[in-house]
């Protein structure tokens, strides 16, 4: 962790500058999103309410209940989707490999609504399905992706291939179930909603341990990104590495699509826009990613909630909304750069 | 250097691609090993660099097995050039660092003493200039001299190199072939490498293995008459030789009592 830091700073003074940016971004915007919802609360009345401690007063309950969740929820999703999409991306090669395009997402959701079935009360299992479920798919991807060495092109059909099939299993199981899932159409779209603070406990030790342990993974997800052979070459053990790396994108996937459901687009266009930005050092991009993907969905999360009042909608489709045009942007921005160069 | 005793390899059940295979590899030579398509050149690299685990015999490398040994021991001593390999996905300055894994701890920065060697790797293969640039946005000649690079920054004494002049412009394969040959003049390295084209082999090495069907053909010294011989009669062509003050030349044509029915 220090190392990497310390890396940092001596050579990539770049890199640094827009890790601080990107700080300074998140932290405004999780202070807009504490302040402004349905209704505007300015901040003095909130600190007033906070520290004399009145538990009765609506501003509390608002803040406690609905507004420090929601921040806390969207920014937990964003960084974890965000992070798990580079790792992802790293490992397959690919840019196209992010959590809810290669079926990792739709693992996780289909575990979250077998286990609501199974264990109806059971609220706590669900962050455990979730892994499970987008550790599963992971590891089907990677099985198909090692026994034959399939091109990029075929790698992301098969991906889609698994992800139809876990989307095919929701979707019958709340045709089957229709009480499975109180909410199942916010959790189908990716919605914060419904988020309370003790259904955030496991998730967040899942995805700070995650992002925690995928930055001390950086340099190592760097050599894979040479290709297979010449990391072997060089000394790694890829297979052990992959599947490391793997295991951490799935928990970080699997953790946030537990309280926030199938939030899409986070993964692709995060991680995408970051290295358009900045390059492809993951100790930057893996930060970076966090810090962005954060930022990302609680400014979606605060539109989806204000745009159009007293009427909410879930973030997934702000966040459709939003990306698109942004990720065409990017696209097209980088293709001129490189006509021109030519 | 390298011994390898007995060794087959098949990558399909029934479809040996190398069987019961004898050969030394002397250090501080270049030796080229040479064949018709398919007959496991790529293979007998891959298994002297470990990437691929010989199903029976041995590999001895210095003097040790190289199965018996750490990956990362192993990448100390032999560095392999890939042949149409996968681009890396980030500078050419990063790639050729990161060739200075096997030395590191996985979890370590960078030293500015390693930057330093790696720039001067850079130079040494003159593509200090775009050490900046992405990977990608290089050309076939320009990737290549950054792939050397990491070569000369891995520094191991056994050096691999799978058709190092594919797809390059005449200018830029004479121009790799003479890296090479400085590698091992100048910092006394053993290097193994696949050709196909047979002038260059011819030129630059100090031992010419023809390989066929998974097992040694003939090893000859580029001088010597019967090398020609065994060319003709390995790939089916005619040769002539042209000779001028320094260099041998050889101009290789359908051979005339070879009839392939075209």
């Amino acid at each position: 962790m220090f190392t990497f830091l310390k890396f940092s700073v001596a050579s990539d003074k770049k890199g640094l500058l827009f890790l601080m940016i990107s700080f300074a971004l998140l932290i405004v915007s999780a202070l807009l999103g504490l302040f402004s919802g349905a209704s505007f609360i300015p901040p003095s009345v909130i600190f007033e309410v906070l520290f004399s401690g009145r538990i009765q007063d609506p501003v509390y309950r608002i803040f406690m209940t609905v507004r420090l969740p929601r921040v806390l929820g969207a920014l937990l999703a964003g960084s974890g989707l965000a992070v798990s999409g580079s790792i992802l991306q790293t490992v397959f090669h690919n840019p196209l490999a992010s959590p809810n395009i290669i079926g990792v997402n739709a693992g996780a959701g289909l575990f979250v609504l077998i286990c609501s079935i199974l264990f109806p009360g059971a609220r706590d299992l669900v962050p455990f399905a979730a892994f499970l479920g987008a550790l599963l798919a992971s590891v089907l991807i990677l099985l198909i992706a090692m026994t034959n060495r399939m091109s990029q092109l075929l790698l992301i059909l098969s991906g889609f291939v698994i992800n139809s099939l876990f989307t095919a299993g929701m979707n019958a199981v709340l045709i089957l179930f229709p009480d499975a899932y109180v909410g199942a159409g916010n959790f189908l779209a990716g919605g914060l909603s419904g988020v309370t603070t003790d259904r955030l406990i496991y998730p967040t030790f899942g995805i700070l341990g995650g992002i925690l342990l995928s930055f001390c993974c950086a340099k190592e997800l760097n050599h894979l990104g040479l290709g297979a052979e010449r990391a072997s070459a060089l000394g790694m053990n890829v297979p052990v590495t992959r599947c490391m790396a793997i295991a951490i994108a799935a928990a970080l996937a699997g953790a946030a699509v537990s309280f926030a459901g199938l939030i899409g687009f986070v993964g692709l266009i995060i991680p995408h826009g970051v290295k358009l930005l900045i390059g492809t050092d993951n100790r930057i991009v893996l930060p970076g990613s966090a810090l962005l993907g954060g930022m990302f969905v609680i400014m979606c999360d605060l539109f989806a909630r204000t745009l159009f009042i007293p009427y909410e909608l879930p973030v997934g489709i702000l966040l459709a909304v939003v990306g698109c045009p942004f990720f065409l942007y990017l696209i097209l921005k980088n293709r001129n750069r490189r006509d021109m160069e030519c | 250097m390298l011994k390898m005793e007995k060794v087959s390899y098949s990558y399909h059940k029934n479809r040996p691609i190398i069987t019961n295979l004898d050969l030394e590899i002397e250090a501080g030579k270049i030796t080229t090993i040479a064949g018709p398509n398919g007959c496991g050149k790529s293979t007998v690299l891959k298994l002297a660099s470990r990437m691929l685990k010989p199903q029976t015999g041995e590999i001895i490398l210095g003097e040790k097995n190289i199965s018996h040994m750490s990956k990362r021991a192993v990448a100390r001593e032999v560095s392999m050039l890939f042949q149409n390999s996968q681009i890396p996905d980030m500078t050419a300055l990063r790639a050729v660092m990161a060739a200075r894994y096997p030395y590191q701890s996985s979890f370590a920065g960078y030293t500015k003493e390693e930057k330093e060697i790696s720039e001067c790797a850079m130079e040494l293969t003159g593509c200090k200039e775009f050490g900046h640039k992405s990977m990608e946005e290089l050309s076939g000649g320009e990737r290549q001299r950054v792939f050397l690079a990491m070569i000369y920054n891995q520094d191991t004494p056994l050096i691999l190199l799978d058709e190092p002049t594919t797809y390059l412009d005449i200018r830029v394969t004479y121009e790799i072939m003479e890296l090479i040959g400085s590698l091992n003049k100048n910092q006394k390295k053993t290097i193994v490498m696949v050709l196909h084209d047979l002038n260059l082999a011819l030129q630059y090495s100090d031992s010419l293995i023809l390989m066929n069907h998974g097992s040694i053909f003939n090893i000859h010294t580029p001088g010597d008459n019967c090398t020609l011989e065994s060319i003709k009669t390995l790939f089916g062509v005619e040769v002539r030789n042209f000779r001028d003050n320094h260099n041998s030349f050889y101009c290789f044509a359908q051979s005339a009592d070879n009839d392939t029915g075209i």
